[in-house]
This record gives C-alpha cells, sequence and structure tokens, in this order.
C-alpha cells in the first residue's frame, strides 16, 4: 500500500525530513510547540509542491492534454490514497474541501437543509467556534434547536448529561474527537453507536486527531469527518469531508459553479456526480497532490509507536509544570493526547507567550477559539503547547526552563 | 521636551540592552511600575478589547494639554502603554494626532503594534488620536 517501507519509530530520523525545525529564532533552536494550530511539513511534502509548480501546473478534469491529464490523475490518486489510510468505502466518499471549517459548514448548509423547527443539533462544550458557529447559523435559518453537552472539571464530556440530551429529536451530534484547548480524546465510538440508536447522524470533527492517532472511518461509523491538511502535514488551504455515500448522495450541493455539473440550461442545470457535486470550480490542485504525498508520509511511521511517544511528552511536561507554584494545567480528562494547556494565577497567558517566543518557543496562547471553554473554566486564556511526534524530551527540558525563567521574570 | 525628543531618550535607554529577555525585564518593571486604573473605572467605554489582552484608557484635557491613563490585564502590554503615555501626555492635541510613533519600531517592538498582535495596543493609539483629534475639532 505504502510507497514508503514502515520504520521503526526514530525521532532523530523524523526530525531529519522536516527543515523547517533546524533553524535559529532570536539565536535561539527552534522549539516548534504549535502544533495544535499547525504541523511543519517533512520534504516529501515540500518537493512535491516545488515538482508540481516547476513542471506539472495544469487545470484537472477538463483538459485534453497531457499536462492536465498527468495531475488529473495524481490529484485523483491522491483522492484514492486518503480513502485508503481513512478505511473509507469509496473515493467518492472523500470530498476535497478548503479545511475543517469549510467541510463544517458544508454540512451545515447542505445536511442542514433537511433540519427543520422541533429537530436538535447536539454538540459539546469543547468545541472550536469552527464545531459551534455553523450550526447556530444553521438553527437560525432552519429554525432547529442547539443543545451543548456539558463538560466536568478535567475537561471530560460528561456522559450522562450527554444522554439524558441525546433524543429522538437530535438530528446530528457534531463533536469534536480531540479538543485543542484541553487534548481531551471523546469516547467517540460510544457516543455514535447512542446517537445511531436513535436515528440521529454524528459529525466527527477530525481537526486535532487525525496527526496523532491511525483513523478508520469505517470502524468508528461516523457519518461525517472532517480534517485539515495543514495539521496533518500537508499544505494549508484544503481538507477533506468524508461522508457516508447514501448520504452524501442525498444532500444538495453547497456551492454552484464549475465542475460540479452534469448539464447547465438556463432553465435548468442537473449536478455532476459524488465527489464532483461538492467540488465548485478549480479545486486546490497542488494541495489535493500533496496532501496525498503527507499521507504518503505519515503510511511511513508507526502510529502507536507516535502516539506513544507523543503521549509520553505531554506526560513528560505536565509532570514537571505541576510543580510550579500557582501554575494549573488546564485538561486533566483521563484519556488525552499531546496536548499541555495552562494558566497561571495571576499572570496572563499572553506574557508567557511572548517570553517564551523570545526565548525560540513556539506556543499558542488565548482562547484558542474556544471562547465558551475559556468562561467555563473563568480564565481569559491558556498557554498552550501541542506536540507532534517530532518532538522531543530535550526540547521539554529546554521549555519547562523558558517557563521558569518567564514566571520570574512576571511575578 | 518634545513628542521625537521623548521618543528619542527611549530609543537610547533601549540600547544598552543585549537581548530580548532584557529588554523584557525592562519593559515589565515599566508595567509594574504604572498607576492601575481603579476596578470601578474600568467600566465598557474605556475598555478597548483585543484578542488576547485587553487594554483600559482614560484621557482628560486640561489647559490645552491632553493627559491619559491607562491599564492592561498584560503586564508587557502595560509596560508598552507607559511607554506610549511617557511620549504622548501632556502634548497637545494636534501634536498627538499627527504623531509619528517611530520609537515602537527602533525598539524592536513593532510586532506589538500589528493589527494581528491583537494585544489592544493598536486600538488604544487609534483612540489616543481620536480623542485628541475631538479636542482639535472642538477648538
Amino acid at each position: 500500500m505504502s510507497d514508503l517501507e514502515l520504520k521503526p519509530f526514530n525521532v532523530r530520523e523524523i526530525r531529519e525530513e522536516f527543515p523547517a525545525l533546524r533553524q535559529q529564532i532570536y539565536g535561539k533552536n527552534l522549539i516548534y510547540f504549535d502544533n495544535g494550530a499547525t504541523s511543519q511539513k517533512p520534504k516529501l511534502v515540500l518537493d512535491a509542491i516545488n515538482l508540481f509548480y516547476s513542471k506539472e501546473n495544469a487545470n484537472i478534469h477538463r483538459g485534453v492534454h497531457y499536462m492536465s491529464q498527468k495531475a488529473t490523475t495524481e490529484y485523483e490518486a491522491a483522492r484514492q490514497r486518503i480513502q485508503r489510510y481513512l478505511g473509507a468505502r469509496k473515493s467518492e466518499e472523500i470530498i476535497f474541501t478548503k479545511g475543517t471549517t469549510d467541510s463544517i459548514n458544508l454540512v451545515a448548509y447542505s445536511f442542514g437543509l433537511s433540519l427543520s423547527a422541533g429537530d436538535e443539533v447536539l454538540i459539546s462544550a469543547m468545541e472550536h467556534h469552527s464545531n459551534i458557529v455553523p450550526w447556530q447559523m444553521l438553527c437560525e435559518r432552519q429554525g432547529c434547536t442547539l443543545k451543548v453537552a456539558p463538560i466536568n472539571l478535567r475537561g471530560e464530556l460528561i456522559m450522562e448529561e450527554f444522554d439524558k440530551l441525546l433524543s429522538k429529536k437530535t438530528k446530528l451530534v457534531a463533536i469534536t474527537h480531540i479538543s485543542n484547548t484541553l487534548g481531551t480524546i471523546n469516547p467517540v465510538k460510544e457516543i455514535i453507536e447512542k446517537a445511531h440508536a436513535l436515528g440521529s447522524k454524528v459529525l466527527v470533527d477530525g481537526a486535532q486527531s487525525i496527526q496523532h492517532m491511525h483513523i478508520n472511518v469505517k470502524e468508528m461509523n461516523c457519518d461525517f469527518y472532517v480534517f485539515s491538511s495543514h495539521k496533518v502535514f500537508g499544505p494549508t488551504g484544503i481538507g477533506v469531508l468524508y461522508g457516508k455515500e447514501e448520504l452524501l448522495d442525498r444532500m444538495p450541493p453547497y456551492q454552484g459553479g464549475g465542475d460540479m455539473i452534469s448539464r447547465v440550461t438556463f432553465e435548468r442545470t442537473t449536478y455532476n456526480e459524488l465527489p464532483f457535486k461538492f467540488e465548485a470550480g478549480t479545486p486546490h490542485i497542488a494541495g489535493g497532490i500533496c496532501l496525498g504525498k503527507a499521507f504518503e508520509f505519515l503510511e511511513s511511521i508507526d502510529m502507536a509507536a507516535a502516539e506513544r511517544h507523543e503521549r509520553e511528552l505531554a506526560k513528560y511536561a505536565e509532570d514537571m509544570l505541576d510543580t510550579f507554584e500557582g501554575l494549573q494545567i488546564i485538561g486533566e480528562a483521563k484519556n488525552k493526547t499531546s496536548v499541555v494547556s495552562f494558566s497561571v494565577k495571576g499572570i496572563h497567558p499572553f506574557d508567557i507567550g511572548t517570553l517564551l517566543d523570545k526565548q525560540g518557543i513556539a506556543v499558542r496562547t488565548g482562547h484558542h477559539c474556544t471562547q465558551p471553554l475559556m468562561d467555563f473554566y473563568g480564565i481569559p486564556g491558556t498557554v498552550r503547547a501541542s506536540f507532534a511526534f517530532y518532538n522531543t524530551k530535550q526540547e521539554i527540558d529546554t521549555f519547562v526552563e523558558a517557563v521558569e525563567r518567564s514566571l520570574s521574570m512576571l511575578k | 521636551m518634545n513628542l521625537t525628543e521623548k521618543q528619542e531618550e527611549i530609543i537610547q535607554e533601549f540600547e544598552v540592552f543585549d537581548d530580548w529577555m532584557e529588554k523584557y525585564e525592562y519593559i515589565i518593571d515599566l508595567g509594574k511600575d504604572l498607576p492601575k486604573i481603579d476596578e470601578e473605572h474600568k467600566t465598557e467605554d474605556r475598555l478597548i478589547e483585543g484578542c488576547q489582552s485587553r487594554v483600559w484608557l482614560d484621557s482628560h484635557f486640561d489647559h490645552g494639554k491632553m493627559h491619559f491613563t491607562a491599564d492592561s490585564d498584560a503586564i508587557i502590554t502595560k509596560g508598552i502603554i507607559g511607554l506610549l503615555i511617557r511620549v504622548l501626555d501632556g502634548e497637545e492635541p494636534n501634536d498627538i494626532a499627527t504623531a509619528d510613533l517611530f520609537f515602537i519600531s527602533k525598539i524592536g517592538l513593532q510586532e506589538h503594534l500589528s493589527p494581528t498582535r491583537a494585544n489592544g495596543l493598536l486600538g488604544m493609539v487609534k483612540r489616543l488620536k481620536l480623542e485628541a483629534i475631538k479636542h482639535i475639532s472642538a477648538s
């Protein structure tokens, strides 16, 4: 299946593949801990971007000439690679979008047209704004109701409360697989089973899970799974909506334009088949092809070992940070991924982030597009270090020292 | 000292620092020394919302000169406010409205006044200037 062989997990070797990690910022070796926002790119992807625009650039699906056919073949091969990686039944179930946000908006609009007053959409209290606002807009348009399942202080979904909110009125559960702010891994299989039992469909926001664990949509049995390329080592500006064929088939197109049509007259237009029905206009061709390369790269990584390594990093960082006076780890779910969010009493996260930056460390500070979650914890924001499999314990040692120095300056 | 001289003085002060952390240590100290705005005066009309840190600004006009007090929930933001106020406080509205705050980029802090930084500082400078313009048009 893969062009690359599955190698034993070796961080040093993996880091060699990422040129961006080998640079200095303000005279310090860069420590990149903002992987939750976006990941760095391996050479395989970077070379493919360069090759595409140097030699292979052509529009796809319509050209009779050599280059167009080659680009079309590669773009569609990328779709098939993603289909195989995700375990989807057909490549028609893989829709290329602009990213997670675009994928969710597509479902909110198109699937959302079948909802009406009395219907409910159920989300959780730990959602990213992109998995809140499109549903609020849908509810305003269609007159349906948005329900929010609460979480406990550890940052875990309270399943008893979720069960109470889930009913026959629920037409869609839209839930994040992994919280971008807390790192909590939600029990999506259980959620999907329960939702299906009551006739609801489930959209899983995979923006923070695709890069951390092996995803199989067939096993998960979700109805929609969405993610962004740039968080999974691919280019920005492209992402994926996986949807079950029978659902996508029934959904009307989201945007009109070229490529999504079968026949256009001024009286009536008929639409193209899946997946093209949802891909109006010239797509991000290089993006699609290079996202395929990102998956080719992922296929060479032992994801189970990578996941273990990432969790070890998070545990290592948390254990050390926990000893700092006034520092509170935000998000202490039993099942969590490599996200370490924290706040420090009396110190604004912005100040910590600014000082870490000047020590060569890239973290995210602020509300992480989860303002309702910040309100729940009563804090303006957190400092978030999010690790990828190319990060190391040595980097965490340097990071912890830098946090210590920053706090001593700010207190 | 006029607006330009005050800025040049700050640039000179910053020349002694060897690295970023020293520079920020100084800014943090400035932030700690800046008088606070009382909690009851941190009202909506004084608030300049940033995506990350927030700024409160109070201004008054006295004998032809503008005076400012400002506060922030982030200490680095507050330190930079301290510098801005040192330059602009006690100046005439016309000079404030047309002021080129060149010292900010000279001391390497331009990122804090970029629209993407979202710390309320850019909004604060805009509001300072708007307040000044109001007094120009009033006179």
